[in-house]
């Protein structure tokens, strides 16, 4: 059937075309002999095969483009009086004696075009009785046509300013009323076009409608074209009359086309200084029309024109552009009950770009904008409009981007709660956007009060918020979102200590509420974070001496110490030791002996009760020997205390190895090589004497348990810590007590059961060199290193 | 009568105007459907000219005497043959007696009433003719015509009110329409308009019809002839209410006549315009008004 359809269109087409050819062939030849009766028969012959109704608009426009051509051939014949014999006034009134209305009028507005040109009579005198003239013809899509080729042939004397048909009269006014009413007699017959035909072929139709509008938007075009209609005209007579025209022509095809041709033709200026009569159509379109686009491309472009130059801002203010699309939207939204969700946030969207390209300083429009998003959103609780969501974060966003600094962001009140319409993962995504936004443009964050409300924009990552399913979460994408938040903490800054304190207490609550999974991320670069303002404060200690001020180390350190509690209790043990053993060190350097001593005393605790993993002790210990080595706080007998459970876990641990490795490092708990550092040389010994024994033990092991002794590497490392106090001049330390390890040592590689290892032996090796060396040197050293015997 | 004259002519007889040369000719269709020029003539005019006789080379003609006749006839088709004079004017041109050579006669009708104008219609004819007739006893009457045009002019009417009416179908189609006047010369141009108030019917084309309605007789023999003179499309497409279309028809192009009313109680032309709407099922809706019809004064 279908197919047929279309068949039949192509046949009648190729009649309709065969039609015109026939008599234009006879419209020539009487043209050629000047018979004007003859070429009047044919011309209306052949303008009879528009007279069709079975083409669609398509094939129709192929042939009323063949009608076209031949027209323009009788408009020269026409012009050219001495052919014809016929003035221009009686050849007006000739082609009017034809009977079929379509070709009458194709001849007249032909003849009419000349007879403007002739200037026989005022030109806007013939294109009202051309435009009348022309209602004769309802059908919407001959009228259509009619009406374009009236359009076209008037369009180049129309009486503009500067125009040769101006004067006498002749005003623009007369061109603008003559295209304002041939766009509203177009625009009613192509609005009418729907009504045609059956209700099954509707989507057909609209389709086909749709191919014609530019046909009605030409008109506009002319408008925009004609010099004389300036801004005041445009906001007095123009503009009004084609939004009546749009309004009240009720369908959503042409209200929406229209709109968007009016912002598209006409300059930006005249949009900005109308922009209320604009607006004001706005909410009186049909529900249906998509307004949103049509406003999203009024702001665009307004925008632009905003970016273009400078000078035109102060218009922008001076006509309070943002106030009224403000408002329009507002109305529109109300005006549109059905629009669906993203739409409104798509258009809130497109102001808030506006605002921010226009008016970059109004932060407080900025904020208005998302309150009425907010508005707008309230009463329901999450977006599950994939489409919506993705519009909210483009809301987002958009501050960010322009302002580069979330500070700006942080300002407007409205922003979290529009991110509080998010979903949790998108309010994820969009937490990171902040983080990253900070990230790329370094932004401190310099107020407690800022903190605060970035951490409730960014609670999505901070703590498990309602309803997280806890088992989509990939883990990978967690850490990078943890890794962030720890980063985002060490931008937070302040100069000030007590602000800063301040800081620290805001994003300590806000962490704290992280549970399990987060704090192992966020607790280090926050304790790290206050360490930083301890050494500051460590600084300027004297100078605040005796005041009452909170931001004291003293009490940074409870602060700490309660946190890394917190970490301790969730089953993060070495972490949370290795952050005690941080804070126990800045403690040391701010010389507040008990704090430090608190701090170690925890990190014993733990090390008693959490870590269990032999590996982990191992680890641990070495820390803790290593951070109380450089302890100067504790005075004798703390200090005992606490190297006495460093010995003695030392010696306690799993593998004799360990234990031997640990031992000799404790050696150094009693040597500390500084001016007044302790300098125990009989503790020093007995600790790597107990290594030794260590050592010994060990190899007596292997030889047990595997039938060989293991290598040497251990006692060649003892050797090197001998070396080192007695290079530092631990009178306890003896060159013969050397050289009986070298002998030793000797005697172990010697031993057949040994297994040889290269590294040790050469570890071994490159020892005895140095000593060599040092004998060599000579000096006091050389002198000192003399009697042991290589 | 004529084919006597014509298979036997004893003389030739010619009929010349005084003003001939000046006095406007007009194409008058005669009987055998071929147009003649003819001079045109109005009312009160003075007919005036010549007739020449001029026998047959050698022959003499003998008479019971000349005369000339102007005749104003209606003929009615349906009645062929008979004509009723309603004007008759006479000449004697001569008293019995004989002609041998070409002989002039001038005559004189002056000032004749010729109320009625020619007119060729359907069932009815209209004519006005000059009759030249030499009588003979036995070999029958030698007769001439000369057929002549009378139109009459009539001054702008004083009073010429527009026609203006509102029509409908209850629930159907509801329009007001309007022609700028009810008596039109036959060069005017009709300007009115068709204001739709109520459109519920799809209405595929307007047009506007010239009908000419002639009728002849009286009483039970009553002849009425109409004829659609013309048929001018106004309007393309299915309007819907609120629109306004145009009208604006020139008579000049069409073959118009006055209107005749009751010319001699034996015949009326009346004219009509028709309004006529077609809708997509070919349906006709139609109001027919009726209009006058005038000649008015050439200007040139």
């Amino acid at each position: 059937m279908i197919s047929d359809g279309i068949e039949d269109e192509e046949k009648w087409l190729a009649e309709g075309i065969a039609g015109i050819q026939h008599n234009a062939f006879y419209m020539h030849r009487a043209l050629d002999s000047n018979n004007l009766r003859e070429a009047l028969k044919y011309s209306s012959q052949l303008l009879s095969e528009l007279r069709t109704s079975r083409l669609s608009p398509h094939k129709y426009y192929d042939l009323y483009m063949r009608a076209f051509d031949e027209l323009r051939r009788l408009e020269m014949f026409f012009k050219d009086e001495d052919k014809h014999g016929c003035s221009v006034v009686d050849l007006y009134e000739l082609v009017q004696h034809a009977g079929n209305i379509l070709p009458r009028l194709y001849l007249l507005c032909t003849v009419g075009s000349v007879y403007i040109k002739s200037k026989e009579a005022p030109a806007k005198d013939v294109l009202k009785d051309l435009v009348e003239m022309c209602r004769g013809v309802q059908h919407p899509l001959r009228g259509l046509f009619l009406r374009s080729y009236l359009a076209q042939v008037s369009r180049d004397k129309l009486p503009d300013i500067g125009s040769e048909y101006e004067g006498d009269g002749d005003t623009v006014n007369d061109a603008v009323e003559f295209v304002l009413q041939n766009f509203a007699e177009m625009n009613k017959l192509w609005v009418r076009m729907q009504h045609q035909g059956p209700i099954m072929v509707k989507d057909k139709l609209e389709k086909e409608r749709n191919e014609l509008r530019d046909l009605v938007g030409k008109n506009l075009h002319v408008l925009s074209q004609i010099e004389g209609v300036d801004l005041e005209m445009y906001k007095d007579t123009v503009l009004p009359r084609v939004l009546e025209q749009v309004v009240n022509c009720k369908d959503e095809l042409a209200q929406y086309y229209l709109m968007d041709c009016i912002i598209q033709v006409f300059p930006d200026e005249y949009h900005l200084q109308t922009l209320e009569i604009l607006l004001g159509a706005c909410p009186q379109l049909q529900p249906t029309v998509d307004v949103k686009t049509v406003l999203s491309q009024l702001m665009e472009r307004l925008s632009n024109y905003a970016a273009s130059s400078p000078e035109v801002l102060p218009e922008f203010l001076q006509v309070e552009a943002f106030t009224k699309l403000s408002s329009a939207i507002g109305k529109v939204i109300a005006a549109q009950v059905d629009m669906p969700i993203v739409g409104a946030i798509t258009l809130y969207v497109s102001l808030l770009t506006f605002t921010l390209r226009v008016h970059p300083d109004r932060l407080d429009y900025v904020d208005q904008v998302l309150g009425a998003c907010v508005k707008k959103l309230s009463g329901k609780a999450k977006l599950e409009d994939s489409k919506a969501t993705k519009q909210v974060v483009a809301l987002l966003s958009a501050p960010l981007e322009k302002y580069s600094d979330i500070v700006t962001a942080l300002t407007l009140s409205n922003y979290p709660r529009v991110m509080d319409h998010l979903d949790n993962g998108t309010n994820k995504v969009m937490a990171m956007v902040i983080i990253q936004s900070i990230m790329k443009n370094n932004t401190r964050v310099s107020t407690a009060e800022k903190v605060e409300v970035l951490f409730e924009l960014i609670k999505g990552l901070i703590k498990d918020l309602d309803g997280t399913p806890m088992d989509e979460l990939d883990e990978e994408d967690f850490k990078e979102e943890q890794n962030s938040v720890a980063r985002l903490i060490h931008m937070l800054y302040n100069d000030d200590p007590e602000e800063m304190l301040k800081i620290i207490c805001t994003v300590r609550k806000h962490i704290m509420t992280g549970g399990s999974t987060r704090l192992p991320f966020t607790i280090p670069p926050l304790v790290f974070s206050a360490l930083k303002l301890v050494r500051r404060l460590q600084g300027q200690d004297g100078d605040v001496a005796g005041e009452e001020d909170p931001a004291t180390p003293k009490k940074i350190f409870q602060l700490l110490n309660q946190t890394i509690e917190s970490l301790s209790s969730i089953p993060f043990p070495e972490l949370a030791l290795r952050l005690y053993l941080q804070c126990a060190e800045a403690a040391n350097d701010c010389d507040i002996e008990p704090v430090a001593y608190e701090f170690f005393t925890q990190a014993f605790v733990l090390y008693e009760e959490e870590v269990a993993d032999s590996k982990a002790q191992v680890t641990a210990i070495h820390l803790i020997i290593g951070t109380l080595q450089k302890m100067n706080v504790f005075g004798v007998e703390n200090r005992d205390t606490l190297t006495h459970k460093a010995t003695g876990y030392s010696a306690k641990l799993l593998k004799k190895p360990d234990q031997c490795r640990a031992v000799y490092a404790c050696s150094h708990l009693f040597w500390v090589d500084d001016q007044d550092g302790i300098k125990d040389g009989e503790r020093v010994l007995l600790c790597l004497k107990r290594s030794l024994r260590i050592a010994n033990a060990a190899q007596q092991m292997a030889n047990v348990t595997r039938g060989s002794s293991g290598p040497v590497t251990l006692f060649v490392e003892i050797l090197n810590k001998y070396l080192y106090f007695f290079e530092k001049g631990n009178p306890q330390i003896t060159s013969a007590a050397i050289q009986g390890l070298i002998e030793l040592i000797r005697t172990e590689m010697q031993n057949d059961t040994s297994t040889t290892d290269p590294a040790s032996d050469a570890f071994f090796a490159s020892t005895l060199r140095y000593i060599e060396f040092q004998k060599q040197k000579g000096g006091a050293m050389g002198e000192k290193y003399d009697p042991i015997k290589v | 009568n004529y084919i006597i004259g014509a298979f036997k002519p004893a003389c030739n007889i010619s009929i010349t105007f005084s003003d001939g040369k000046t006095r406007k000719q007009v194409p008058l269709k005669k009987e055998n459907g071929q147009t003649a020029m003819v001079p045109l003539f109005q009312s009160q005019e003075n007919i005036a000219g010549k007739i020449s006789i001029e026998p047959v080379q050698g022959k003499k003609v003998e008479h019971n005497g000349i005369k000339i006749e102007l005749l104003g006839q209606i003929e009615m088709y349906f009645d062929r043959g008979n004509f009723y004079d309603f004007t008759s004017l006479v000449r004697e041109l001569d008293v019995p007696g004989e002609i041998y050579e070409r002989k002039t006669y001038p005559f004189e009708f002056s000032t004749v009433e010729m109320p009625y104008e020619t007119y060729n219609g359907v069932n009815v004819r209209l004519r006005y003719v000059l009759k030249v007739t030499i009588s003979r006893g036995y070999a029958g009457s030698i007769v001439e015509y000369q057929d002549f045009m009378v139109r009459n002019y009539t001054p702008p009417p004083s009073i010429n009110t527009s026609i203006k009416m509102e029509v409908g179908i209850e629930d159907c189609l509801h329009i007001e329409f309007e022609y700028n006047k009810s008596k039109y010369h036959l060069k005017d141009v009709i300007i009115g308009k068709i204001y739709f108030l109520l459109v519920r019917i799809k209405i595929k084309n307007m047009d506007l019809e010239i009908r000419r309605r002639e009728s002849t007789g009286s009483g039970a023999n009553t002849h009425v002839e109409t004829e659609t003179l013309a048929k001018f499309e106004l309007m393309d497409g299915a309007p819907v209410r609120g629109e306004s279309i145009p009208i604006r028809l020139f008579l000049s192009p069409y073959e118009l006549t006055p209107t005749h009313r009751n010319i001699n109680n034996k015949f009326s032309v009346k004219y009509y315009l028709n309004l006529v709407l077609v809708d997509e099922e070919d349906r006709r809706y139609f109001k027919q008004q009726e209009v006058t019809i005038y000649r008015l004064a050439d200007t040139s």
